[in-house]
């Protein structure tokens, strides 16, 4: 492109209408370029973070590898990696996360369906804007709160219901859980079910659909893709969450999917290591890695069942 | 009560060749015009049907008449408020706020004004295709099923049987009966608009509305869709808006002009055209306006 001495156009007349000065053209491609670069960047270092996250993760439990066969972490049901023949069987920390997810999801996935519904198709936008700032304010309650508040209200509650209750367990954690992931998950949803063309409801109230039947058959339909990614990353969130399972599921490594009963968490095996004094290089120390690398690549599996159904489920309006 | 109705289509039909005004005060004359050939019975008769967005009066004193089996279509300069028209009769207005109806709007055999109705059982009677083809993100079988469903029909072999009829119907059997289980979304957007006509037509509705269902097609897919009202014609009562004034000409036996607001004229469609009593119309269909 020749380039024109500035000197020559007037900076005051620099402008599309009636023809673009070949300076302006200059300026917006250069634009053009720095913006591209900066978000280039943006999006470069986050892809590095996460990159630098899984190599860490790795290489750190390749030494833990070495020393336990892979059929062993994967089969065996105990871990006990401090005791003197200490066991790595990370089924029995999954196992826990799992339960505790699953019950999570049961709670948030009724709950959070039919709030996104209501706000979505039923309330009246005052109501509506009524009632999102208490779901703002359940979403900034302090997870150590939640957790408190499931070992002491919601354990003692339960246990005058359910009589073989153990102090620790799975089922309150699970079901506060399900409350805390509650707003992200019915917000997200309802995002997706609002922005479902007003043309395809129309279509359903003139066949003559209820309210209801247009929310179950049309809307939801509709908004698959997006409701489906709200659950699967709430799912995620349950499966990641840390302070309320540690405080309230207990510290004891225990396979099994008995919600009643009190059991370690993989992120709650890892924050009592971490917290713990473990000498660098130890055994026990490397297994915290390892358990990491599981609790990242269970996420990682989930994002990816969320990626595949959004594209199963992508529609076009 | 039917041939009441009769009667009264007959003095309708020759007030309507005779005034701009179909129902205005020329009631006396009607004797001196010549009986129509055969009087049609009435689906529907909107009298002095007024309604407004919010506080915008948007249709004024509107009156026509809905000839049973007949396609009925309605012009009119865009803004006129055709579209409003249209969905006065399945009650879409009341699925927004501060939506507001005056007048009747007289549903036939048995004599009642639909804006009394419970809206939900006003739409079951009354179908309607929209201008832009929104099929539910199904497959095409339960597309054309979802109306059989609401209704109570549940029977596999019975709901094939009406959705293969639905399909012939709408002229998009023959393309779709290989994929009725794929989604509707890989349909093109002429089969998708077919689709939604086959839609509302499965719980065979009394009356049909469609609201310029060619506006967004290329001509070849509106051919196919003009070819299908054409045989439609005489089993299924039809009301279409349309801005296509050849359409207009082409398919409808009753035309209605709308003008601000304000149903202007009703009458046969050839009469209409070739001899319309309104200036205005005559403006309209001559291209000097709109
Ligand atoms: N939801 C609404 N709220 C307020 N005013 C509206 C609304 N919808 C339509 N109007 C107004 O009512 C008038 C009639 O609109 P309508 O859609 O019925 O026109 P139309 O004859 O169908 O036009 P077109 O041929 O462009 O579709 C227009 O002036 C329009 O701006
Ligand atoms: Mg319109």
């Amino acid at each position: 492109m020749p380039s024109i001495p500035s000197s020559v156009v007037d900076a005051d007349n620099e402008c599309l209408i009636g023809g673009a000065s070949e300076a302006f053209l200059c300026r917006r491609a250069f634009w053009n370029r720095v913006a591209a670069w900066l978000l280039f960047t943006a999006a470069a270092a986050s892809v590095l973070v996460t990159l630098g996250i899984v190599y860490v993760l790795i290489r750190d439990s390749i030494p833990f590898f070495e020393q336990v066969p892979l059929s062993e972490f994967l089969t065996d049901t105990q871990w006990t990696p401090v005791f003197k023949n200490a066991r790595f069987g990370v089924m029995t920390l999954v196992s826990a996360t799992l339960t505790v997810a699953a019950i999570a999801l049961v709670v948030a996935i009724p709950a959070g369906l039919g709030l996104a519904i209501f706000l979505s198709e039923y309330a009246n936008p005052k109501l509506r804007e009524a009632v999102k700032p208490f779901l703002e304010l359940l979403e900034g309650v302090p997870t150590v709160v939640y957790g408190f508040f499931a070992l002491l209200f919601l354990t003692p509650m339960l246990q005058t219901v359910i009589p073989g209750l153990s102090g620790f367990n799975l089922l309150a954690p699970g079901l506060v859980m399900g409350i805390m992931i509650l707003p992200y998950t019915a917000s997200v949803s309802e995002d997706a079910m609002r922005s479902v063309p007003m043309g395809l409801r129309e279509a359903g109230y003139a066949l003559g659909f209820s309210r209801f039947r247009v929310a179950a058959q049309v809307v939801i339909p509709a908004a698959l893709s997006g409701i489906t990614a709200a659950f699967i990353l709430g799912m995620s969130r349950a499966v990641g969450e840390t302070m309320v399972v540690a405080i309230a599921a207990g510290q004891n490594p225990n396979f099994g999917f008995d919600p009643l009963e009190g059991a370690a968490t993989i992120t709650a095996y890892i924050v009592q290591m971490a917290m713990g004094d473990l000498p660098h290089g130890s055994i026990a120390y490397q297994s915290v890695f390892a358990a990491g690398l599981v609790l990242f690549l269970i996420t990682l599996l989930f994002n990816l069942i969320g990626f595949y159904l959004r594209r199963r489920f992508r529609e076009v309006y | 009560m039917r041939n009441s109705t009769k009667t009264r289509v007959k003095l309708l039909m020759n007030e309507m060749t005779s005034s701009p005004h179909p129902f205005g005060a020329t009631r006396q004359r009607q004797d001196a015009q010549p009986e129509p050939v055969s009087a049609p019975a009435l689906r529907a008769e909107v009298r002095n049907l007024d309604f407004w967005y919010g506080a915008t009066h948007t249709l004024k004193s509107v009156s026509m008449a809905v000839v049973d089996c007949k396609v009925t279509a309605v012009i009119g300069a865009s803004g006129c408020g055709k579209s409003t028209l249209l969905r006065c009769f399945n009650r879409m207005h009341d699925l927004y706020p501060g939506n507001r109806y005056a007048g009747e709007i007289q549903l036939y055999p048995e004599d009642r004004n639909l804006i009394e109705m419970d809206p939900g059982m006003v739409r079951l009677r009354i179908g309607m295709v929209f201008q832009k083809p929104n099929p539910f993100p199904k497959s095409i079988f339960e597309n054309v099923a979802a109306g059989l469903r609401v209704r109570g029909v549940n029977g596999k072999s019975l709901l094939y049987e009406r959705v293969e009829q639905a399909l012939r119907g709408a002229a998009l059997w023959d393309e779709a009966k290989d994929r009725l289980h794929d989604s509707a979304y890989g349909l093109s957007g002429g089969q998708q608009q077919r689709l939604c006509i086959a839609r509302a037509l499965a719980p065979q509705p009394d009356i049909l509305l469609l609201d310029e269902p060619t506006s967004a097609l290329d001509p070849i897919a509106t051919a196919k869709i003009e070819d299908l009202l054409t045989v439609l014609r005489n089993t299924v009562t039809v009301v279409i808006v349309t801005h296509n004034m050849q359409q207009a000409a082409r398919i409808s036996d009753f035309t209605a002009y709308m003008h601000l607001g304000k149903l202007v004229e009703y009458g046969v469609t050839e009469k209409v055209f070739t001899t319309p009593q309104s200036p205005l119309t005559n403006d309209y269909i001559t291209g000097r306006f709109g």
